[in-house]
């Protein structure tokens, strides 16, 4: 029973790992450039839901659907001043530019917030389950996290396949001359992408911050780099990947808690990331780059 | 007024002049080619032309619009369509759907599906795959793809960059024999060629490109006959 409770709690964890690791690789994907403010964006999500419901007294839904607003422009935003400008540049400037937001992201935070930890309310007011006879108590954190995180990827994994725009989405982070030959704006479809990942942490903050219930502005910095490890894991680029990488990192992740050392659990979760690039560079589900010639 | 005037194209890369004061014409209705030696700027010419890059000077006008400023992704909805040079299909995207982004900026379903249509009856393999990822398509399949997606834009003119590259002699045969029936639909074809001899054949006129400036034009048959052309770019 505590190995299922343990695999559970981690399946829950790692699919919140998951909804930050999407974000980290369409945006790689589509964009090729690391975004490493992306896990502040789940920080910021957190406390627009804190500042909704706690401050303000509003029902947890709006809160969160708040957030989600809140976050999708702020999304915007960051790309076209701090990315878009730097299109053409190296990608080190890039990479730069992108710790700079997050510096810039925590620091408003922690001048607006104070530096002190809040305690988030949970969002979720679905009560525990008790199964065999109470030996295996599963949190309403937990149901509503594994479900949310399902019925988002199913729904992403449909728009990016299906959809038209998310056709689109792919033929740019395939080929950007060839996609604006067919008349897709390359802007546009990177705002979109920049849109869509930081909706995506704006959840992922509100049910982290729901489970573990601990706010600051230095919240999103160490879910933000275990799902950055979850992207590379899963083959960064790839939708699938970034899916199966969050889940594998979140379980690893809780059982070595469970039955190696609570202190050690991060170091194993990135000694597993060095032996499977080790064995496949690419990550699970990553490409092979060929290179043109 | 012709479908569409280069007028005194300059184009930089850095320092270099890649492409030095070009200017042609290509006539509504005419199948046009640009022949020249591997860097002599032919793809440049028409990366600048549908906006992929950007020139120093110089001004291009399709139907009598300026179109020198406009963005790349604006382009096909004016009725240019770019077949690019090594082809660039969406390898990842199966036939169909790469097929479906060709007609992006279209609206209308039942133009899209008539358009589908022509395009699998031009291209009967494709229409045989269409549910294939485009990667796994051997080179002369996609080419044929890369076509059928321009052809999906519905264009009054097509670019055509290197379309005979890399492949067999039979694709090449056949990929020569659809642009022949893709001029006697009416659409307008300024085709980039290393096989000069080919291109000459179906053109109606042709322009020498060398080291980035225009050194000869005029009437394909009569290049074919020059001298110096046929020393330079036919092998004779």
């Amino acid at each position: 029973m505590k190995f299922l409770s343990q695999l559970i709690s981690g399946i829950s964890l790692g699919s919140i790992y998951s909804l930050i690791a999407l974000g980290y690789t369409m945006v790689y994907g589509i964009a090729k450039m690391l975004n490493f403010a992306h896990g502040d964006v789940i920080m910021v999500g957190a406390f627009v839901v804190y500042t909704m419901c706690v401050t303000l007294n509003l029902s947890p839904i709006l809160g969160v659907l708040i957030a989600i607003a809140f976050c999708t422009v702020l999304g915007m935003v960051i790309e076209r001043l701090a990315y878009k400008p730097l299109r053409q540049a190296t990608s080190l400037a890039v990479l730069i530019t992108a710790i700079g937001v997050s510096y810039f992201l925590q620091n408003t935070a922690l001048l607006i917030f104070g530096s002190d930890t809040k305690k988030f309310t949970s969002v979720v007011s679905i009560s525990s389950v008790s199964l065999a006879d109470g030996q295996l108590i599963i949190s309403g954190e937990t149901i509503v996290t594994i479900i949310v995180s399902v019925v988002i990827m199913v729904a992403l994994s449909l728009f990016v396949n299906k959809s038209k725009p998310g056709k689109a989405m792919r033929a740019v982070s395939e080929d950007k001359g060839a996609a604006q030959l067919m008349g897709i704006n390359v802007n546009a479809m990177i705002a979109l992408t920049f849109a869509i990942g930081s909706g995506l942490a704006a959840i992922a903050g509100a049910l982290l911050c729901s489970a573990y219930p601990a706010l600051s502005p230095y919240t999103g910095a160490m879910p933000g780099i275990k799902a950055f490890v979850a992207a590379v894991f899963g083959g960064i680029g790839s939708i699938p990947g970034a899916m199966i990488g969050g889940i594998l990192l979140g379980v690893i992740e809780n059982l070595s808690k469970g039955y190696i050392s609570s202190q050690l659990s991060d170091a194993i979760v990135f000694a597993v990331l060095i032996i499977v690039l080790l064995v496949r560079p690419t990550g699970i589900l990553g490409k092979k780059i060929n290179e043109k010639v | 007024m012709a479908m569409l005037e280069v007028r005194n194209l300059n184009v930089y890369f850095g320092v270099i002049r890649a492409i030095k004061d070009v200017s042609f014409d290509v006539e509504k209705g005419e199948v046009v080619t640009l022949i020249g030696a591997n860097g002599a700027g032919k793809t440049t010419t028409l990366h600048t032309i549908t906006g992929l890059l950007s020139s120093e000077s110089g001004t291009i006008t399709l139907n009598g619009k300026d179109i020198t400023k406009t963005p790349a992704h604006k382009i096909v909805s004016m009725g240019m369509a770019h077949v690019p040079e090594g082809r660039r299909v969406f390898a990842s995207l199966s036939v169909y759907d790469n097929l479906l982004m060709g007609a992006y900026t279209r609206k209308d379903k039942a133009e899209i599906s008539h358009s589908l249509e022509l395009v699998y009856s031009k291209f009967p393999r494709l229409e045989e795959r269409k549910k294939q990822i485009a990667g796994t398509l051997s080179g002369g399949e996609q080419q044929m793809l890369a076509m059928g997606r321009a052809l999906m834009s519905n264009p009054d003119i097509l670019l055509m960059d290197e379309p005979s590259m890399g492949l067999s002699p039979l694709y090449v045969e056949e990929i020569f024999n659809i642009i022949k029936e893709i001029k006697k639909s009416g659409i307008t074809v300024l085709l980039v060629e290393q096989n000069a001899n080919m291109a000459l054949q179906i053109a109606d006129r042709a322009y020498v490109l060398e080291t980035g400036s225009i050194t000869m034009q005029g009437k394909a048959s009569d290049l074919m006959n020059d001298e110096g052309v046929r020393k330079a770019y036919l092998g004779a």
